[in-house]
């Protein structure tokens, strides 16, 4: 009886456990440089969206659009496939921190503009009219007011940005996507190479869906509390 | 070796977004009715109901769709277009279901009491009284899900699936140079930016016309 689940294929992959153990890692090595490029684009281009500056809220504009409304795939397949033409090869692991970072710095800026964009404009008024300077109000008075609008938002794009990391197995990126697949499809033992590859998303992707439910009960609690 | 922008590479192209067109409609189609059913069952009354539910949404979102999609390449005796529309259902689904969830929430109770008390039965309170107001505040968020199906068919190409992205690929192998290479990305891009630009604008439009935010 061999069915996709057989037992001997568990055994198979128990046996082969590292394969899935180094492609976690480099998962967890795509995720923790790609959020870091994310967090520092999102942060600097959703500060400059909110600021008068037509010219710079312009060009985030465009930062923003374009990487939206593109799929991830095509744009790592540039960096990837495309770049060398030009004779610039990146190693793959900057392709996925590059290309991931980019792409969801985009979703993390609109996150961070909406949040700013949420505080009345009464308190940068004020704010200013006591000295501060932009950035200060932005820092120390505006900020802290949209955390709580600003983080549910960001915290789901950390789980997508977790699950498209995956992308790297369309450019053989020795993430746990392509280690999971390439072993399952070298022994053709599909069915546990799945489980496990999806038990150890779950693992990273799961927390933080807990944590994004937490922040938005607790935004919601903080806004009907202003409201009264 | 054929210019760039001949009729055949066009009509090859073409080819590969009708592919793309049909997965991402055939799966919407799908998802918008699993989806609001598994969005009104997160809000039921009976726990077990709401569990099970529950327990899909959680299970779905926390991995990658890349994964399901293989998935159900390699582990249904489905063909790869079929596997890659099953695939796009489960997990456009689960997103459908947080998006209708979430506009739920955001009808008072005293909605449900009123229809209850003037004699509507459960079904008919949704039918007739709760999901036409949630729908008209779920049209940018569900747009919003429509750019991400549109961008994520790209997947299937990892299937096999010659859609559009992967017509592009194949061009790409028969041309070498830095302008055509170039040509073909920015085209095949351009493609998708067309499509999803005017959803998400349509989104926007539609955000500010009704006061409500659009999910990022």
């Amino acid at each position: 009886m061999e069915g996709p689940f057989a037992a001997f294929k568990w055994l198979a992959l128990a046996n082969d456990w590292q394969v899935f153990a180094e492609g976690f890692g480099m998962t967890l090595l795509y995720t923790a440089s790609s959020f870091s490029l994310a967090l520092v684009l999102g942060v600097v281009s959703g500060m400059i969206s909110t600021t008068r500056s037509r010219f710079f809220r312009v060009l985030v504009r465009i930062y923003v659009e374009i990487f939206q409304n593109t799929p991830l795939v095509i744009q790592i397949f540039f960096l990837y496939n495309g770049l060398p033409y030009l004779g610039l090869v990146l190693p793959v692991f900057a392709v996925g921190a590059l290309g991931v970072g980019v792409y969801h710095g985009a979703y993390f800026s609109e996150a961070i503009r909406a949040g700013i964009q949420s505080v009345p404009k009464g308190q940068m008024e004020a704010a200013l009219s006591q000295g501060l300077s932009h950035w200060g109000a932005l820092r120390h008075i505006v900020i802290p007011q949209a955390l709580p609008t600003i983080l549910p938002p960001l915290t789901n794009q950390v789980i997508y940005l977790v699950r498209n990391t995956a992308v790297m197995a369309m450019v053989s990126g020795g993430d746990l996507m392509f280690r999971s697949d390439s072993w399952a499809s070298e022994h053709l033992h599909y069915g546990p190479a799945y489980v496990v590859a999806g038990l150890l998303y779950f693992s990273i992707c799961f927390p933080l869906s807990r944590l994004a439910r937490r922040l938005e009960r607790n935004s919601t609690f903080s806004q009907a509390g202003a409201k009264t | 070796m054929t210019e760039l922008f001949a009729p055949e590479n066009l009509r090859f192209l073409a080819e590969g977004l009708g592919t793309t067109l049909i997965i991402a409609f055939v799966s919407i189609f799908f998802s918008l009715i699993i989806g609001t059913a598994l969005g009104v069952m997160r809000t039921h009354e009976n726990p077990l109901v709401k569990a099970v539910a529950g327990l899909y949404v959680e299970v779905i979102r926390n991995i990658p769709n890349l994964l399901i999609i293989f998935a159900m390449r390699f582990l249904t005796p489905l063909r790869a277009i079929e596997a890659a529309i099953l695939a796009f259902t489960i997990f456009t689904s689960a997103a459908v279901a947080e998006i209708v969830r979430g506009g739920m929430a955001s009808i008072g109770h005293g909605q449900w009491e009123a229809a209850r008390s003037q004699g509507f039965s459960y079904f008919k309170t949704l039918r007739y009284i709760i999901l036409p107001q949630v729908f008209r505040t779920m049209v940018p968020p569900l747009v919003g899900q429509f750019v991400t199906v549109v961008k994520d068919t790209c997947f299937v190409w990892a299937i096999g699936i010659e859609e559009l992205t992967g017509k592009g690929m194949i061009l790409m192998g028969k041309y070498t140079t830095v302008p055509q290479i170039f040509m073909l990305f920015g085209s095949i891009a351009l493609i998708y930016f067309a499509l999803n630009f005017s959803l998400s604008a349509f989104a926007r439009a539609q955000a500010r016309r009704l006061h409500v935010g659009t999910i990022a």
